[in-house]
This record gives structure tokens, C-alpha cells and sequence, in this order.
């Protein structure tokens, strides 16, 4: 119904008032009830693509192989923002639009609850019986409690404070009532709630612009030293100051896993993965060991510091051609199973006279099957082997483009090792080293540790946002389960009788009203001498 | 949580009955879910029958008087279900028990069984909790066998206040759904979880989870009912054939709607409690509290989507049918995020264990 009349009065206001006036009529418009829901059910269907597409903050690698294989649609879909589509620039205008009507909406309610808050309960109706709860008592005269009106009057009153209402006290010419009324605190938590919503907004907003988030991976015996030039990838926010990077470091001592050695089911399933690691917070200060393991990241200095991934790195040492060592040290491998089948790739730019590559498996434990294939039997490395094809060329590296490390580029290169060609392939032990064929060289496995892989994150908004989702969550309670209802008490005298009657009224939605009527007739009955009964309970208006 | 190597080990022949209590479960739930629809069908023509008692009455009484056009037209309100005093007493829209709900021996049996069917499920439940020395939900088996349970027990104890027998069918084929697709599609042995499942939140978080969305499957029963029953009355209110006679058993759907809408508003709350705690565990584990991963974007979209239907309500004027699609269409949301985003949708939640 009230819908109804602000919107004729909205036609009438309508524009041909100029600039100004069309302004004003599309913020009336934008704050209005249907349109908050019209954009609050569009930023639903606008989030699902998001769950389809690989998404480029998340997964750039998975962005980049969908483009590979769709070449049709694939820049279609690139060019209307699918592959990052909670930046987009439509996404973007839904839930700032939404958030626009929110705070349009938010600030006269505001008002108008400030007033709402100071406005006494509104006069009593004159006949009570006509409302959705009602009841009339009769007091029973002369006997030795029976109270005066007056005392009923302030009875009333302290009954109906006690259950949370607010009460105002009426004399006048028709008579003595009292009018009572609780149930702010519903729009109260509902402007929390709303109001909390826009907080966590600016608090994630602010937190990604200071924030920053960067990727590193550390090898057994490695130390990460928090710089920009420590991280493989690094991502900082738009307002981020790359001096107040705090100078922390984290020495990786030892990295362990248990599997699940007992379950058939679940033979080889991870269990638990820890990383020994020494802290020191400041270049200056006493290394400290602690235990780096998931859901429980090191909090260092503000900067949080995740075990997001782990794996295995040979330790590597290769000669080139002319007898010097090009390459010297550990190189990550990317695990692909449960095995940890691993796949290694290492470029060696500073070969001469040929830069080398080698692609190929690392197996932790290697067996052979029926094909002649080396497959990994056990996660744990018992009896590690790299099998690896090796080629010699031109890497591609200097073209400045940049490279993924796990790819080898071998379009300008020349294979010397694989199973293809008379060399066959490559297969290492530990320990062992082999001469590339040609004299281009030679590869040994000199060792094999373990990496883990590190995300560190820094974001201000967390405690914010956190704080801003509590405060909306109890807000939320708060205004979905207060009722807010009225009650009036009214004395009544009538042929010499004094009767008391009392009605109440939802306001909203409020199954419990019965209930309250109930249990207020319990309380009235005990106050007073009542004679007879007779009521109305339940009849339905509403 | 704790060193692996204290990991207590696992018990796997408890296990195993587990699975055959959730299996004894399953097809007691089935018997239950035939005994609820022959209540409906039985009730319906004891309906019938004392409607044309009635009837009768009325005919005798006004031949008497001399007035016997007014019959058909007695008959056609006694239909319509809420006008006449017959139908009250079979269903009252605050869905509390009347003397009629005594003259239901089916549904009574039904609701007999159902405690006993999730007295087995409980066990089972338990067991493989006691087996696996931890919460029994840790991958897609254990999600689908504790949720059935949570929806079977969430279902029996309001029926302790309510006289929702009307949904017994319905609640008790879910559950017969939920057990057998655990069962056939995603059997799982128990096991340990894995190291990011090892945190106290998982307790919370998925508990709660799991809880709203039992409460979502409720009120979508209803709201579901509330649109038959809305047809079927405008239907009647043409003078056309009732098409449904059953859901006579069934509140008005009015009161249908106003019903689901509080168990929502509870669903709700919890599902913001959810994302909120779900959260706060993304960031301990994952190293950020919001990533947009496919399981996030669609619990997000849930919660839109009940956020629209509350809105809608409370304030945009829509209710009837309209509010009714919109919290079928949240349900349709969880069920897919269960299921498809679980099964199909690459994420860090690809816990499911398949
Ligand atoms: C981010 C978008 C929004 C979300 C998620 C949201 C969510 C909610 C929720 C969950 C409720 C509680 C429902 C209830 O009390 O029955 C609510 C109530 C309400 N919202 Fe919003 N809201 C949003 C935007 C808006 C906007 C833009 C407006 C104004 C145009 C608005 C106006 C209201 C009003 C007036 C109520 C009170 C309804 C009542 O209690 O009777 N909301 N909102």
C-alpha cells in the first residue's frame, strides 16, 4: 500500500524540472525498493560466469591454455571480460550501483529511525477491540489488594518496561491508558547490517590497494628474504609502498610429509605437511624455529606467510660444452600426481658454446612397468631417477618475452637425448652424472631436496572486513528475529465495573504474537484480582 | 591440528558397518517414503468419504425443509477445503495437530518408522565418526550421509510441534536419494583428511553449512506446495475440477508461504554465518579470505539470491507465487553447488573424494 502511494507521488515529481530535477528522478529511481532488487538479482546471474571461465587472478596458466584451445571464442570471450569477470567493468557497475542504492537508501532510514527513536508510541486507539490480539478483564472490586486505577495504570507500565517496551502513560478526557511499543532495535540492525555491507566493501577496497601478494618458492637450506626481488611473482596494489616492505626472512631448515601408510583406501594420501623454518623478524634480530604447516600460516610483522604447495628439487650441476660449470644448484619440480611423478624442466642459458635444455620426469621412486616406462611407486623418495631428453640450441631467452619456466621452447633447438634416437634418453640416479653425447657436455644429479611453496600476502582490510561481517551478521539476527509490536492497556469503567482491556498489534511480520498475549495475560492475571474472563484471543484481522 | 603421527588410526571394520547401518537406513527411509504416499491417497478418499457424510446430511436436512438445490453447491465449498468446518479439522493452517491428524494410522506409522530409520542412520553416522576418529564429514560420501541425517532429524523434530505430515513423502524421498546417491556415486572408505581439512573449522563451518541447507530443503518442500496449492485454489475459485484432491492434507498457501519465509529467515542467518566462517578458514588455508573459487562464487550467489527473496518480501510487496520462485531458485542453487560445483567445477573445495 505505501509502495503504492510514493509511487504516484514519484510520477508527479517527475522530471520536466530541467537538469537538477532529472537527476534527482534517476536517484529516486536508483534508490527505490525495485531497482535494489532488480540489481541485487543481476549481480547473482552476473557472478555464475565467473565459476564457468578460468579466471586470470586465480589461474592465469588455465586462462591462457582456454585461449589455446578456443581460438574462436576464446577473445570473444576475453573481450567481454569473461576471464576476469569480478573486475570487469559490468560487474563493476552492478554492485556499485547496488551499493549507490544502498547508501540512498540507508541515509533516510537513518532519519527517520533518529526520529522514530524519540517519538513516543503513537495515541491509543478508541476501540481496542478491534485489534488483531485483544482481551478484557474484570477487576474484582473490594477485596483486600484490589488496586486503584492508578495503581493499575503504573502496574501496567512497570510490566510492559520489564519486557522490553517502551511505555508512555496517558490521562486524558477519554480516559487512562497506557501505550507501549518495542522492537527498535530491529531497524536498528538492519541499518547495522546494511551499513556494515558497505564497510566490508571499501575495507576489501582499501586492503587490496595497500596490500600485496607475492609467490615464492624455497628450497630445503634456502633463506627467503622479504624484497621485491625475492619473489618469483609479486603482485602489489595500486597505492602500495615497496619501502615499507618489511625486511623479515625465513631460512627453510627441513620440509616433512606423512602419508597415510595403514589405510588400503587411502594408501599415500598426505596426512600432514610441515615446514621446519628459522624467522627472523628483522635483518638484525635472533632467528626463532617455527613450524610453517597449512591453516596455520607464520604471521610475521603484519605480512602473512602461506605453505600453499611443496614438491621436490634435484640439486643439479651441469657442464657445457667447453668444460665449465653453467649451471649449479636446485631446481623445482612440478608434482603431477600422488605419486609425486614429477615434471622437470631446466634451461641453461650460459652454456657455451650451445645453450642446453632438459625436459623430462622426475620419479622419487622409480620402477618400471611392462611398457619399459619408469613410473614412481611411492611418494617418498627411495630410489629417485630423473628420465630426461636433452636438447642444444637456442633457448629463445633473449627475445625478451617472457618465458614460462616449466616450458621448454624447443622450436630452435636440436634434440641430442631421447628414446627416439640412438643416445636414447637420459636416466640419472642420485649421485650419478652423464656425458651429453657430442661432447655438449654433461648432467649431474648431485642431490635431491625438497621445496615448499610460499604465498605471502599482506592486506590491512582483513581486520576490518572481519569486524564489518561480524558486525552484519549480528545486525542481521537482530533485524530478522525482533518483533516489533504494540500494546495498549486501557481502564475502562462501565456501569460501576472496572474492567481492564488490552490489545496488541504486529507490526510486520511476527508469528510469536499470539504467544505474547498469552503470556501476557499470565502476568495480568497475577497483578490484579481478576473476576471473570472474557476474551478474544486470536481472532483474526490480519 | 596436532602432529600426524598421533593421528589415531583408523577403524575400519567399524566403518563397514557403518555403511551397512546406511544401507539398513536407506531402505527403511524407502518404506517410509511408500507409507507417506499411501497416507495421502488413503487420507484423501476418507476425505471423500466424509465429505459425502456429510453431504448426505445436509440433503436430508434441507429435503426436509424442502430446499434441495443447495447441495451441489455445498459439495463444490466442502472441495475448495477451506471454507467448511471439514476441512479445518484436517489441516489448520498453523499446521498443528487436530483431531483429524489422529485419523491418519498410515502417516502415524510413517513418522513411527522414520524415527527408526534415522535411529539407523544416526548409527551409522556416528560409527563412521567414531571410526575415522574425527567430524564425519570430510568428502562427498560423508557430506550427502550427514545432511540426509540433519534433514531427516531437523523434519522429525518439528513434527513434534507441527503437523508437517503433508511433506513426509517428499522429506523422506530426499533422504532415500541423498543415501542411495552416497552409496552407489560416491562410496569412500573411511580415511584420514587430508592436511587442509585438519582445522577446528571445519567443524563450524560445515556443520552450519550443512544445517542451512537442510532448512533451505524444507522450506523449498514448501514453497514447491504453496504453488500447487495457489493453482489449485484459483482453479476452484473457476468452478473447475479439482485436480489435486491430496493436497486437501495440505495448509492454505498463504500459510505455506509465511511458514517457509521464517524457516529461511533461520536458513539465512546461517548461510551468512557460513560464507563468513568459510571465510575466515580460506584465509588460514589458502592464504586469502575471498578468491572467487568456483565453490565461493555460487555460495555467493545463494546468498544473493535468498537476500533477493527476503527484499522481495519485506519490502518490494512480492509475495505469493513470486517470492515462492525466488527461494526455489535459491534451493535450486544450493543443490547445484553440491552437486555439480562439487563433481564438476575445478576448485581448492574439490574435497568430494571423487
Ligand atoms: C548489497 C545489497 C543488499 C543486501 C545483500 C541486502 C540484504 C538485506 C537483508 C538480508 C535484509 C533482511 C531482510 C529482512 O529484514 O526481512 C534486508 C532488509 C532490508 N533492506 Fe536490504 N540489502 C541490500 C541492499 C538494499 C538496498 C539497496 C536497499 C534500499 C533500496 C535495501 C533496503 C532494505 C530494507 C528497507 C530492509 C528492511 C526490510 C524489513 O525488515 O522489513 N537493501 N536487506
Amino acid at each position: 500500500m505505501a509502495k503504492k502511494q510514493r509511487k504516484s507521488k514519484e510520477i508527479q515529481d517527475a522530471p520536466a524540472l530541467g537538469f537538477v530535477g532529472s537527476l534527482r528522478w534517476i536517484w529516486t529511481q536508483l534508490t527505490s525498493m525495485p531497482t535494489a532488487l532488480f540489481l541485487l538479482l543481476l549481480l547473482a546471474v552476473a557472478a555464475v560466469p565467473g565459476s564457468i571461465f578460468p579466471q586470470r587472478p586465480s589461474g592465469p596458466e588455465n586462462v591462457v591454455a582456454y585461449l589455446d584451445q578456443h581460438p574462436v571464442a576464446g577473445p570473444w570471450l576475453d573481450r567481454f571480460q569473461m576471464f576476469d569477470v569480478y573486475s570487469s567493468v559490468w560487474f563493476s557497475a552492478i554492485y556499485i550501483l547496488l551499493f549507490v542504492s544502498l547508501v540512498g537508501c540507508i541515509i533516510p532510514r537513518v532519519k527517520k529511525h533518529a526520529q522514530a527513536l524519540r517519538t513516543p508510541p503513537p495515541r491509543t486507539p478508541a476501540r481496542l477491540d478491534r485489534l488483531p490480539q485483544y482481551a478484557s478483564h474484570e477487576i474484582l472490586e473490594g477485596e483486600s489488594d484490589t488496586p486503584d486505577d492508578d495503581q493499575i495504570i503504573e502496574d501496567s507500565c512497570k510490566i510492559l518496561k520489564k519486557r522490553g517496551y517502551r511505555v508512555e502513560r496517558r490521562d486524558d478526557a477519554t480516559g487512562r491508558s497506557v501505550a507501549a511499543e518495542r522492537g527498535y532495535f530491529r531497524e536498528i540492525g538492519n541499518l547495522v547490517f546494511h551499513i556494515s555491507l558497505i564497510g566490508v566493501l571499501v575495507s576489501a577496497a582499501v586492503g587490496g590497494a595497500f596490500g600485496y601478494t607475492g609467490q615464492r618458492v624455497v628450497v630445503e637450506g634456502e633463506t627467503f628474504v622479504n624484497s621485491l626481488v625475492a619473489y618469483d611473482s609479486f603482485t602489489p596494489g595500486t597505492a602500495f609502498d615497496a619501502d615499507k616492505l618489511p625486511g623479515y626472512s625465513v631460512k627453510l631448515d627441513k620440509f616433512d610429509i606423512v602419508f597415510d601408510r595403514e589405510s588400503e583406501s587411502h594408501f599415500g594420501q598426505p596426512l600432514d605437511f610441515t615446514a621446519h623454518v628459522q624467522v627472523r623478524k628483522t635483518a638484525q634480530s635472533d632467528p626463532v624455529k617455527q613450524e610453517l604447516k597449512v591453516n596455520h600460516p607464520l604471521r610475521i610483522n603484519g605480512a602473512d606467510v602461506y605453505l600453499v604447495g611443496n614438491g621436490y628439487a634435484p640439486v643439479i650441476t651441469v657442464r657445457d660444452g667447453n668444460g665449465k660449470v653453467s649451471y649449479s644448484g636446485p631446481v623445482a619440480s612440478i608434482p603431477q600426481d600422488s605419486v609425486f611423478t614429477s615434471i622437470f624442466v631446466l634451461k641453461v642459458p650460459d652454456a657455451k658454446p650451445d645453450q642446453l635444455g632438459f625436459q623430462g620426469f622426475l620419479l622419487p621412486t622409480a620402477l618400471v612397468d611392462e611398457n619399459g616406462f619408469g613410473i614412481s611407486g611411492d611418494p617418498n623418495a627411495i630410489n629417485p631417477q630423473l628420465h630426461l631428453n636433452s636438447f642444444y640450441g637456442d633457448l629463445g631467452l633473449d627475445n625478451g618475452e617472457s618465458q614460462n619456466v616449466f616450458v621448454l621452447d624447443t622450436a630452435k633447438m636440436k634434440a641430442l637425448n631421447s628414446r627416439d634416437l640412438d643416445a636414447g634418453g637420459i636416466r640419472l640416479e642420485a649421485g650419478q652424472t652423464y656425458q651429453l653425447p657430442d661432447g655438449k657436455g654433461s648432467i649431474t644429479f648431485d642431490d635431491l631436496k625438497r621445496y615448499v611453496a610460499l604465498d605471502v600476502n599482506y592486506d590491512p582490510g582483513k581486520l576490518p572486513i572481519g569486524i564489518f561481517a561480524a558486525l552484519a551478521l549480528i545486525g542481521l539476527a537482530i533485524s530478522l528475529f525482533t518483533p516489533r509490536r504494540r500494546v495498549w492497556v486501557k481502564l475502562k469503567h462501565e456501569d460501576g465495573k472496572r474492567s481492564i482491556e488490552y490489545a496488541l498489534l504486529a507490526r510486520g511480520e511476527d508469528p510469536r504474537l499470539e504467544r505474547e498475549a498469552g503470556e501476557l495475560q499470565k502476568i495480568f492475571d497475577k497483578a490484579w484480582p481478576l473476576a471473570s474472563e472474557e476474551q478474544n484471543q486470536g481472532a483474526v484481522n490480519g | 591440528m596436532g602432529n600426524a603421527g598421533a593421528l589415531a588410526p583408523i577403524n575400519e571394520s567399524l566403518g563397514e558397518y557403518s555403511q551397512l547401518f546406511m544401507l539398513l537406513a536407506a531402505m527403511v527411509y524407502g518404506v517410509v517414503f511408500v507409507i507417506f504416499a499411501l497416507d495421502l491417497a488413503k487420507t484423501n478418499k476418507s476425505i471423500s468419504e466424509m465429505d459425502s457424510a456429510a453431504l448426505k446430511r445436509d440433503e436430508e436436512m434441507l429435503v426436509g425443509t424442502g430446499a434441495a438445490v443447495a447441495g451441489g453447491n455445498r459439495k463444490r465449498r466442502g472441495e475448495a477445503g477451506r471454507a467448511d468446518n471439514i476441512s479445518e479439522e484436517i489441516v489448520t493452517d498453523k499446521m498443528t495437530y487436530t483431531s483429524f491428524s489422529a485419523k491418519r494410522p498410515m502417516a502415524r506409522v510413517a513418522v513411527i518408522l522414520m524415527w527408526m530409520a534415522a535411529a539407523l542412520h544416526g548409527f551409522g553416522v556416528v560409527s563412521r565418526a567414531l571410526a575415522a576418529h574425527r567430524v564425519p564429514w570430510g568428502n562427498m560420501y560423508e557430506f550427502l550421509t550427514t545432511g540426509a541425517f540433519l534433514v531427516a532429524l531437523v523434519y522429525l523434530i518439528v513434527l513434534i510441534i507441527k503437523d508437517l505430515r503433508f511433506m513426509g513423502s517428499f522429506i523422506s524421498g530426499l533422504v532415500t536419494l541423498m543415501l542411495c546417491a552416497a552409496t552407489i556415486g560416491f562410496p569412500t572408505p573411511v580415511g584420514h583428511l587430508v592436511p587442509a581439512l585438519q582445522s577446528p573449522w571445519i567443524i563450524i563451518h560445515v556443520s552450519i553449512a550443512v544445517l542451512a541447507s537442510s532448512l533451505f530443503a524444507i522450506s523449498f518442500a514448501m514453497n514447491v506446495l504453496q504453488l500447487l496449492q495457489h493453482s489449485r485454489m484459483n482453479r476452484l475459485a473457476e468452478g473447475l475440477s479439482d485436480k489435486l484432491p491430496f493436497m486437501r492434507v495440505v495448509p492454505g498457501a498463504g500459510a505455506l508461504e509465511n511458514f517457509a519465509y521464517r524457516i529461511n529467515t533461520i536458513a539465512f542467518v546461517m548461510w551468512t554465518f557460513t560464507v563468513i566462517a568459510g571465510a575466515i578458514w580460506a584465509e588460514a588455508a589458502w592464504g586469502r579470505y575471498w578468491g572467487w573459487d568456483p565453490k565461493e562464487v555460487w555460495s555467493f550467489v545463494i546468498w544473493v539470491v535468498y537476500a533477493g527473496y527476503l527484499h522481495a518480501r519485506a519490502t518490494g510487496g512480492w509475495t505469493g507465487p513470486r517470492s515462492a520462485w525466488l527461494s526455489i531458485i535459491g534451493f535450486l542453487c544450493v543443490v547445484f553447488n553440491f552437486t555439480i560445483v562439487n563433481i564438476f567445477f575445478n576448485g581448492l573445495h574439490s574435497y568430494a573424494g571423487v
